[in-house]
């Protein structure tokens, strides 16, 4: 399996202080794959992106891109496209420096990693808004004049400009409004058949995590409970714990969520 | 809490024994023209070599902290050089007067900055303007200036207060009072002026806590939320302000002492600090170190019984 | 949350440009006039020899004293010379002073506080000692004790004293960079591979530069007074005039010529004041874009009162309109919203964020945002009129009868008191219990909403349970007075799906139990599904439809509606994996 994996990560542990955050986690994505990572608050799953970005520390473990170990080498000291994967983060309203012109944003990654002048990243720019159907004058304009969702998309256009061959991306709809978050998620969708590049998602909301995702991750206490091909996870799941999430989560249809209350109260009850 | 207090205790004593050390090689440590200035221009170079050694300035600067370090552990601090006086005696007699002084003022500050801090994010509107405007005067006059217009204004001009002199408490209550309302005065008023905006500040900030709107739709009434809820959580803030108060009001004191000829620590100080007396100097560094000290762990004490947080561990 | 007074202020906040704002300083009264009056004080010192008429140092043995005229305009001075001269020169040697003072505080202190916050734990913790310890010592006593050994400049005692007020600095940077170290723009910045010199550079310093700026100000009229007050007690030099030195001889000569103490006083209490309001104005610009954030005139509520409504609605809103101030009169929220909730039944009010369906929740209770407004309308509450209303009337109602659940379970519970006393002040004051039937009624409801060791969660402090209890606390403090109104604003959006599923069910229970009324605020559809009788939902300020659930579901009417369900994403199809066919930067150029 190892060979035919863009990341993989193997017996990652990760401590605050004494506290036990990450314990012995595998995990891997395949080029082109959605891989969804699914739990509730202090799971863990914000930690085990941020120790992929290089942002967030490993204690033990290894994180293997493209076969070379990655685990705590901060970005700037990678090399090769270990240097490209990038982050779609939750809030785009503290994702984005609000001093900054969408231009200075979308061409900081390119100059920091020298691979286009200024000018060349300029031009770069215009090509990038456009894969994130933005209109080219927002170059010039601050991030407080888009919506939410205008703001995401610039943070992906962000993570674009490298060309990518992974983003995490951490909750990147769950700050977003119903309708937004849909568009938003078909953009992801679009990007990844038309570049190929592999997701990361973190998210705490099974549906969300069902639409975009080939195989999911189930994470509890650091642990992660349930790994699988996405339907199986999401329609059949076997972990007593991905039960549980599964059924807890109310539909938007009044008579099958009674059906399902009545489950989930069943489910609790049986335990 | 007890290891909060431990901490707190002996994080203090470092800090007193590192300024202490400081301030020594600081002041000791330039001390060349001390015996020409005591003994005059027509002293000869023998004279002043014999007084350097009498003084014991001629020894290495960490022998004679040596020795000091070693008298002031036994409460002694070494003999003035200027007035015919040991230090320690002469300080004891003096920060009871400076303490009595700051510490009304102190005191005074706090209740005027939380009445006028509270009144001004309470009100808002004109009432806050006027405190504002208050706060920018009364940072702007400095309090020394202030004095001596108080002192034209009501010792000279309308002659209601004495305009000098100290009165210890034991020898008239009466007159000690009297003879504190002006510098108290000149000292509180630029006192004022930053607390009550601060405290304006943390009580704005406590009233727009979402628990306020909880409370308000539980039924609480709008005085028990401003008196029992904001106030009990915008008091830590108001307390760290009010001992940065006290630090400063400790360094205005010593100009205020010289105008209204108040014998306290800081006229005593600025004294010494003319004729260059060094160990008076090092004597009064300290001797504040050790009041600052304990004042901010009362203070600290006193925050972490309002905290809950801290107050369980 | 929804909060429209939020919505307000984030933009406004920190993202104002640094030219726009140098500009709205300007532009502002007080800005202006510190920025002239500093302005005047910089040229007064530069051009000295120009402005003064005399030389400062000239003695005219016969103006000893002398009262303003005569060439000497603000009179003399006790040797007899020109105290307007002296104070002209003065400036100079103030104004260096305090440049200096405040060059090395700024230094220090940011440099400092920069790499404290940036770099945090071990650095930060001796680098804060340290200067929490610099704030321990009182700036004026040390200046005295190091007089001797600094000489008779001012200009090295103002070097220790810009030491002494570096704390300052270094506090505010501090925290500045340890709260937007956090952020995810940093985070990002980080991912693309910038170097920690260049993040502090590009975002850091950003943030940093206007408070620094304001704290500049500030310490100036500190560095100042103190300077001034140590050539007041005769530690300068005698040679060359200064602000301080001239009050001091004005001080001895006292009862001569009183008049002669106001004029350095003067000087140096108008320079103070200008740095002050310029730090003031600058900080007001900065938190409210420079707009007084002054009410505009109230209209007169149109609408009819005295209107009936069915015996069977409890809660009923007609023509509703919020409004919070704005830069022109009134910014509308809410644009007259129609509602009625029936007794004993669940409403959920949907909507996207800013569709107003919080305000609309806050509204019936009377405790809109700062600066909020009911513009126009009527809100029936049993057939009594809300609006208009006073705070003590309402106070009758709220607690009581209507009651409210917020959102953020931990926020809404005061930190510095136990639990207990929390849920017992308002039933004593409200109920008017005792304080020990108060205390069994608490206790029971705590029981009651499912807290499994009641008396324990009675004598916690909020900060030692969890979220999932806490909202449970919220909702037995909403109940605990058999409400007929419960209001809750997104009561599970901030918890975990699987609490969310348990709140929910306590809910159901109660409403059950009790026959409440509930109006529950929410942007999940699930929510709506699982325990809605009737649902309205919220577009812009406006109700779009209303209908029963199973109605709404079945058979949405509006297109709006419409496009919300249809991007629920319930049982969508999974996707299949296939590895992509090509090299992935090859298909991004």
């Amino acid at each position: 399996m190892s060979h035919d994996s863009l990341v993989e990560v193997r017996d990652l542990c990760v401590s605050f202080a004494t506290h036990q955050v990450i314990k012995n986690v595998c995990l891997d994505i395949r080029p082109g794959e959605t891989v969804g990572l699914v739990g509730e608050s202090g799971s863990g799953k914000t930690t085990i992106g941020r120790s992929i970005l290089g942002i967030g520390p490993a204690n033990s473990g290894r994180i293997l891109f493209e076969g070379v170990d990655i685990a705590n080498v901060a970005p700037r000291d990678r090399v090769g496209d270990a240097a490209r994967i990038q982050a779609v983060f939750q809030d785009p309203y503290t994702s984005l420096n609000p001093s900054m012109t969408i231009e200075d944003i979308l061409t900081e990654p390119m100059v920091a990693r020298h691979i286009a002048t200024r000018d060349e990243a300029r031009l770069k720019v215009r090509e990038l808004l456009d894969q994130v159907s933005l209109p080219a004058d927002a170059a010039q304009r601050y991030p407080r004049e888009f919506s939410g969702g205008q703001r995401q998309r610039v943070a992906i256009a962000r993570a674009l400009a490298l060309s990518p061959r992974l983003i995490v991306c951490d909750e990147p709809v769950s700050a977003l409004d119903l309708t937004t978050q849909a568009t938003v998620m078909d953009l992801f969708i679009e990007i990844q058949e038309r570049t190929g590049v592999a997701y990361l998602f973190v998210s705490h909301d099974l549906a969300v995590v069902r639409h975009i995702s080939h195989r999911v991750a189930v994470m509890r206490g650091g642990e992660i409970v349930e790994f699988g091909e996405c339907d199986q996870v999401t329609a059949r799941p076997e972990h007593p714990y991905t039960r549980r999430l599964l059924l807890a989560a109310p539909v938007a249809d009044p008579i099958r969520q009674a059906k399902r209350r009545q489950d989930f109260l069943n489910l609790d009850a049986g335990s | 809490m007890l290891k909060y207090l431990s901490r707190k205790l002996l994080s203090g004593i470092c800090l007193l024994f590192i300024v202490s050390a400081v301030t020594f090689v600081l002041i000791f440590g330039s001390t060349e023209n001390v015996a020409r200035n005591i003994l005059g221009e027509s002293a000869t170079a023998e004279d002043i070599a014999a007084y350097n050694h009498q003084l014991g300035i001629d020894r290495p600067l960490l022998v004679q902290y040596g020795s000091w370090l070693q008298g002031a552990l036994r409460g002694d601090l070494g003999d003035s050089w200027t007035r015919n006086q040991r230090v320690a005696p002469s300080l004891q007699s003096r920060l009871p007067v400076t303490l009595s002084i700051v510490g009304v003022a102190v005191l005074l500050t706090g209740a005027f900055s939380v009445l006028l801090g509270v009144t001004a994010a309470v009100r808002r509107g004109l009432a806050d303007q006027i405190i504002q405007v208050i706060s920018v005067v009364g940072f702007a006059m400095p309090n020394f200036w202030l004095g001596l217009l108080l002192v034209l204004l009501f010792a000279v001009q309308l002659q209601w207060l004495p305009p000098t002199g100290y009165v210890s408490f034991s020898t008239s209550p009466q007159q000690w009072a009297a003879g504190l309302v002006l510098p108290v005065a000149a000292l509180v008023f630029s006192g004022i002026a930053s607390s009550s905006q601060q405290v304006r500040g943390a009580v704005i900030d406590a009233l727009n806590q979402d628990y306020v709107r909880t409370l308000r739709a539980r039924g609480v009434r709008r005085r028990s939320i401003l008196y029992r809820h904001a106030l009990r959580n915008a008091l830590p803030a108001a307390l760290t302000v009010l001992s940065v108060q006290f630090v400063a009001l400790l360094g205005g004191a010593a100009v205020i002492e010289r105008i209204f000829a108040i014998p306290g620590l800081g006229s005593l100080t600025v004294d010494a600090a003319l004729q260059g007396d060094v160990p008076v100097l090092m004597g009064v560094v300290v001797t504040l170190v050790i009041v600052v000290v304990i004042v901010n762990i009362m203070i600290d004490v006193l925050n972490a019984m309002l905290n809950p947080k801290v107050r369980l561990q | 949350m929804t909060d429209a007074s939020t919505q307000i202020k984030a933009p406004l906040s920190r993202e104002k440009q640094r030219s726009s704002m140098v500009k709205s300083v300007l532009k502002s009264p007080l800005g202006a006039l510190s920025v002239l009056l500093i302005l005047a004080v910089v040229l007064t010192a530069i051009f000295a020899p120009l402005i003064a008429p005399n030389d400062p140092a000239a003695i005219q043995i016969f103006r000893v004293n002398a009262p303003p005229g005569d060439g000497y305009l603000l009179g003399g001075d006790g040797s007899g010379r020109d105290i307007f001269s002296r104070l002209v020169y003065g400036a100079r040697n103030t104004l260096l002073g305090t440049l200096i003072a405040v060059g090395v505080a700024a230094i220090v202190g940011v440099a400092a506080g920069l790499a404290a916050g940036y770099h945090g734990r071990k650095l930060e913790v001796g680098a804060s000692w340290f200067f929490d310890a610099l704030m321990a010592l009182p700036a004026m006593i040390v200046l005295l004790a190091f007089y001797q050994a600094l000489g008779a400049s001012i200009h090295l005692s103002m070097v220790v004293f810009g030491v002494m007020l570096s704390p300052g600095f270094f506090r505010l940077t501090r925290t500045l960079v340890k709260g937007v170290k956090n952020e995810l723009y940093v985070d990002a910045a980080r991912v693309s591979g910038l170097s920690d010199l260049r993040i502090i550079s590009r975002h850091i310093l950003r943030v940093v530069r206007a408070p620094v700026v304001i704290q500049t100000s500030i310490v100036a009229g500190i560095a100042l007074v103190i300077q001034a007050g140590l050539e007041f007690l005769g530690l300068g030099d005698p040679g060359t005039p200064t602000w301080g030195g001239v009050l001091q001889s004005a001080f001895e000569n006292m009862y001569v010529s009183p008049q002669a103490v106001i004029w350095p006083g003067l000087a140096i209490s108008i320079t103070v004041a200008s740095f002050v309001l310029l730090a003031n104005s600058i900080r007001d610009q900065l938190q409210h874009g420079g707009q007084p954030a002054r009410q505009p005139k109230l209209p007169e509520r149109l609408s009819a009162f005295g209107r009936q409504t069915e015996a069977d609605v409890l809660l009923s809103l007609r023509g509703v309109k919020i409004g919070y101030p704005g830069t022109s009169g009134w910014r509308e929220v809410v644009h007259g919203v129609d509602l009625d909730v029936r007794r004993g039944e669940v409403l959920g009010l949907v909507g996207e964020s800013g569709s107003g369906k919080s305000q609309t929740a806050f509204a019936v209770l009377g405790l809109l945002g700062t600066g909020g407004h009911v513009l126009d309308g009527s809100i029936l509450f049993d057939g009594e009129e809300l609006l208009g209303k006073s705070d003590e009337e309402m106070h009758g109602l709220r607690g009581k009868r209507i009651a409210y659940v917020p959102q953020e379970p931990m926020s809404n519970l005061d930190p510095s008191f136990r639990i207990g006393s929390q849920l017992v002040e308002p039933l004593m004051t409200v109920q008017g219990m005792s304080r020990r039937e108060a205390r069994a009624h608490a206790l029971d409801m705590l029981g009651r909403v499912g807290l499994p060791d009641p008396k324990r969660t009675f004598n916690a402090y909020p900060h030692e349970i969890s979220g999932g209890m806490a909202q449970r606390v919220l909702i037995a403090g909403a109940v605990a007075t058999y409400p007929d109104l419960l209001i809750a604003d997104e009561p599970t959006t901030a918890l975990d799906v699987t609490v969310q599923a348990e709140i929910l069910e306590l809910l159901r229970e109660l409403q059950a139990e009790f026959g409440m009324t509930i109006v529950m605020v929410t942007h999940n559809f699930g929510v709506v599904a699982d325990i809605c009788d009737s649902v309205a939902v919220m577009r812009q300020g406006e109700i779009v439809e209303q209908n029963k659930v199973t109605d709404l579901f079945a058979n949405p009417t509006h297109d709006y509606t419409r496009n919300l369900l249809a991007a629920v994403l319930d049982d969508v199809e999974v996707r299949r994996y296939s590895p992509p066919k090509f090299a992935p930067q090859e298909a991004a150029q």
